[in-house]
């Protein structure tokens, strides 16, 4: 039987899973075949587990016992820094290739417990870090709208799995940005939830301050769906929230602000026509749609200014004490040298790759004495500047809309140069560096060489504020 | 980046010496041929990432610690010893007894 894949939504599924249209094993059959079709060509998954169908067995036994609930049954993509039981994870990294996932994460155990089918594991820049998957250990993910451009990152492959319909829903990690950079490259949802909204356990960290574990899809209430499954406060990560009751109500008129000379600051050369085009055309849309705009000047330069040069500071600091513990004694690569000193330093110069040997060394420089202050410590302040920015910015509107990113999906190979590629994060860094969630959807297109390449639009809500995001976006997608 | 002559001042400020320090703190080996390029690469990083000077935050100002606290557990109800050993011990690339092994240290 044929499965309309291209038009199917986690609902849409679920309905037809319930009603008897098909089975669960026949939708996972349906991906299981695009999968085998498309990877060769995408390498959107780095591997796709070899009992999909028994799983989905268990899922259609579930539905007839009239069990459902919406996930069950439905096929989705794991990023490969969430841990599995008993299956590999490698964040694509040489140093973690065989290695097996001795628990599940507690996003793996609720998505578990509501029946999900998981496909198979997805690929992305080593250890997150990248916004390409160019620093994956195992090739590149390809953009399924132009084959010739990166999917973006870090988590290109579940990107790029649920545009080309190898995946309806995906599993996505973000840091400064990758999950809605790839979501707006490869034009789909993706969702930066609240900071602690969903727990990182189990999820192989990259900066702990900022790490979010969140969905890739097709609809904003299919993002909806997957974050009210896997959120809420959990007892292995100190960190975890739950944002409940008196964050559930919706304001009577939804404001939102654009602080566009915000965006004239900012010195980016690579800021396209058609970006700001397509940014503009999402404001009035939005204003179309009922929501109050709200001018927001600012004199001089912002804290946002210095969200990318402190996010640079922050995250490989952070990442540079993550990656410790990867030194051939506990888990992973080992190679051997004449002391554990030189096993220690061949294992990681082996195992790791150049962008993350890179982030590992400028970590270790903000953090040596003598630097500390000038760069970690300033950082931080500039951390408790931007937050309070979007504090005073969320007095006077409910959302801050900014473009995700500032040009579509780039050629594979393009950036050499670790600043180039760094520069694509500006929009997305200060969710991250505040806490705040933030949605990017699909909105606008820019043809190059006779290929529609997708844009995205970002909107950023006030901590545990996802619902006004679920509410605003689904109007953005509508229109 | 657009100024080539202030990326090179950064570039200079990061020494040979420095970059295997910084190895060497960081317990990764560089070789001799990889040292350049990291101190171009990290150089460059450094020049972008001191825009964060001009920010008009003091770094010993009084009060401006970050509203973020740790969230502690009390110790208790450990898991009886050894229920997870062997599929951790699976994992590491050497053991011995129930241990994991290294190479001696002194």
């Amino acid at each position: 039987m044929s499965i309309d894949l291209k038009n199917l939504t986690i609902k849409k599924a679920h309905e037809a899973l319930t009603r008897g249209d098909f089975t669960a094993v026949q939708l996972a059959g349906s991906y299981l075949k695009n999968i085998e079709e498309k990877n060769p060509s995408l390498n959107a998954y780095l591997e796709v587990f070899d009992d999909v169908l028994s799983q989905a067995e268990k899922a259609d036994k579930r539905i007839k016992e009239g069990r459902a609930a919406l996930l069950t049954g439905i096929p989705m993509a794991i990023k490969d820094n969430i841990m599995i039981e008993g299956r590999k994870v490698s964040a694509a990294s040489k140093i973690l290739e065989n290695y097996t996932a001795a628990y599940d994460a507690t996003v793996i155990r609720k998505l578990k417990e509501a029946g999900a089918v998981f496909l198979g594991r997805t690929n992305m820049d080593e250890f997150a870090m990248g916004s390409s998957t160019e620093n994956s250990a195992f090739g590149v993910t390809k953009n399924p709208h132009d084959t010739s451009r990166v999917a973006g990152g870090s988590s290109g492959g579940g990107a790029a799995a649920v545009a080309a319909d190898m995946a309806l829903a995906a599993l996505g990690s973000d840091t400064g940005g990758s999950i809605r950079q790839p979501a707006s490259f490869c034009g789909v949802v993706g969702l930066k939830p609240t900071y602690g909204a969903v727990s990182r356990y189990g999820l192989i960290a990259l900066g702990s301050s900022l790490d979010c574990i969140g969905p890739l899809a097709k609809t904003v209430e299919d993002a909806r769906i997957i974050f009210d499954c896997i959120k809420g406060k959990d007892e292995f990560d100190g960190t975890s929230v739950d944002f409940t009751k008196e964050l559930s109500a919706i304001p009577d008129t939804i404001s939102f602000t654009a602080t566009k000379n915000f965006l004239g600051a900012v010195d980016l050369k690579d800021l396209r026509e058609q970006t700001l085009e397509s940014y503009s055309k999402a404001c009035d849309t939005l204003s179309a749609a009922g929501f109050h705009y709200k001018t927001a000047e600012f004199q001089g330069p912002t804290a946002f200014d210095y969200s990318l040069p402190a996010y640079y500071i922050i995250m490989p600091a952070e990442a540079s004490a993550n990656l410790a513990r990867f030194d051939g004694v506990k888990y992973g690569l080992y190679k051997g040298g004449e002391a554990l000193l030189d096993d220690y330093g061949k294992t990681r110069a082996f195992g790791f790759g150049e962008e993350v040997r890179r982030r590992i060394l400028v970590g270790a420089y903000v953090l040596s004495h003598g630097y500390y202050d000038a760069y970690y410590n300033k950082a931080q302040k500039i951390r408790t500047l931007i937050k309070e920015t979007f504090n005073n910015l969320f007095k006077e509107a409910d959302v801050v809309i900014w473009p995700t990113t500032p040009t579509a999906a780039w050629k594979i190979g393009e950036k050499k140069d670790p600043v180039s590629v760094y520069l694509s994060d500006i929009f997305t860094v200060s969710a991250n560096i505040a806490g705040i969630p933030a949605i990017s959807v699909p909105f606008g297109e820019v043809e190059v060489n006779g290929k529609r390449l997708p844009l995205g639009v970002q909107l950023m809500a006030s901590y545990g504020r996802e619902n006004i995001l679920f509410e605003v976006a689904a109007k953005l997608l509508k229109f | 980046m657009q100024n080539s002559g202030k990326r090179d001042i950064f570039i200079k400020m990061v020494t040979r010496e420095e970059i295997q320090k910084l190895a060497e703190l960081s317990r990764i080996e560089v070789g001799e041929d990889e040292v350049e390029k990291l101190r171009k690469d990290i150089g460059g990083i450094l020049e972008y990432v001191d825009k964060i000077k001009s920010a008009p935050v003091s770094v010993d100002k009084e009060g401006d610690k970050p509203a973020l606290r740790n969230v502690f557990r009390e110790d208790g109800e450990p898991h009886e010893s050894g229920k997870f050993k062997d599929v951790l011990l699976a994992e590491a690339p050497e053991t011995e007894d129930g241990f994991v092994k290294v190479k001696k240290i002194l």
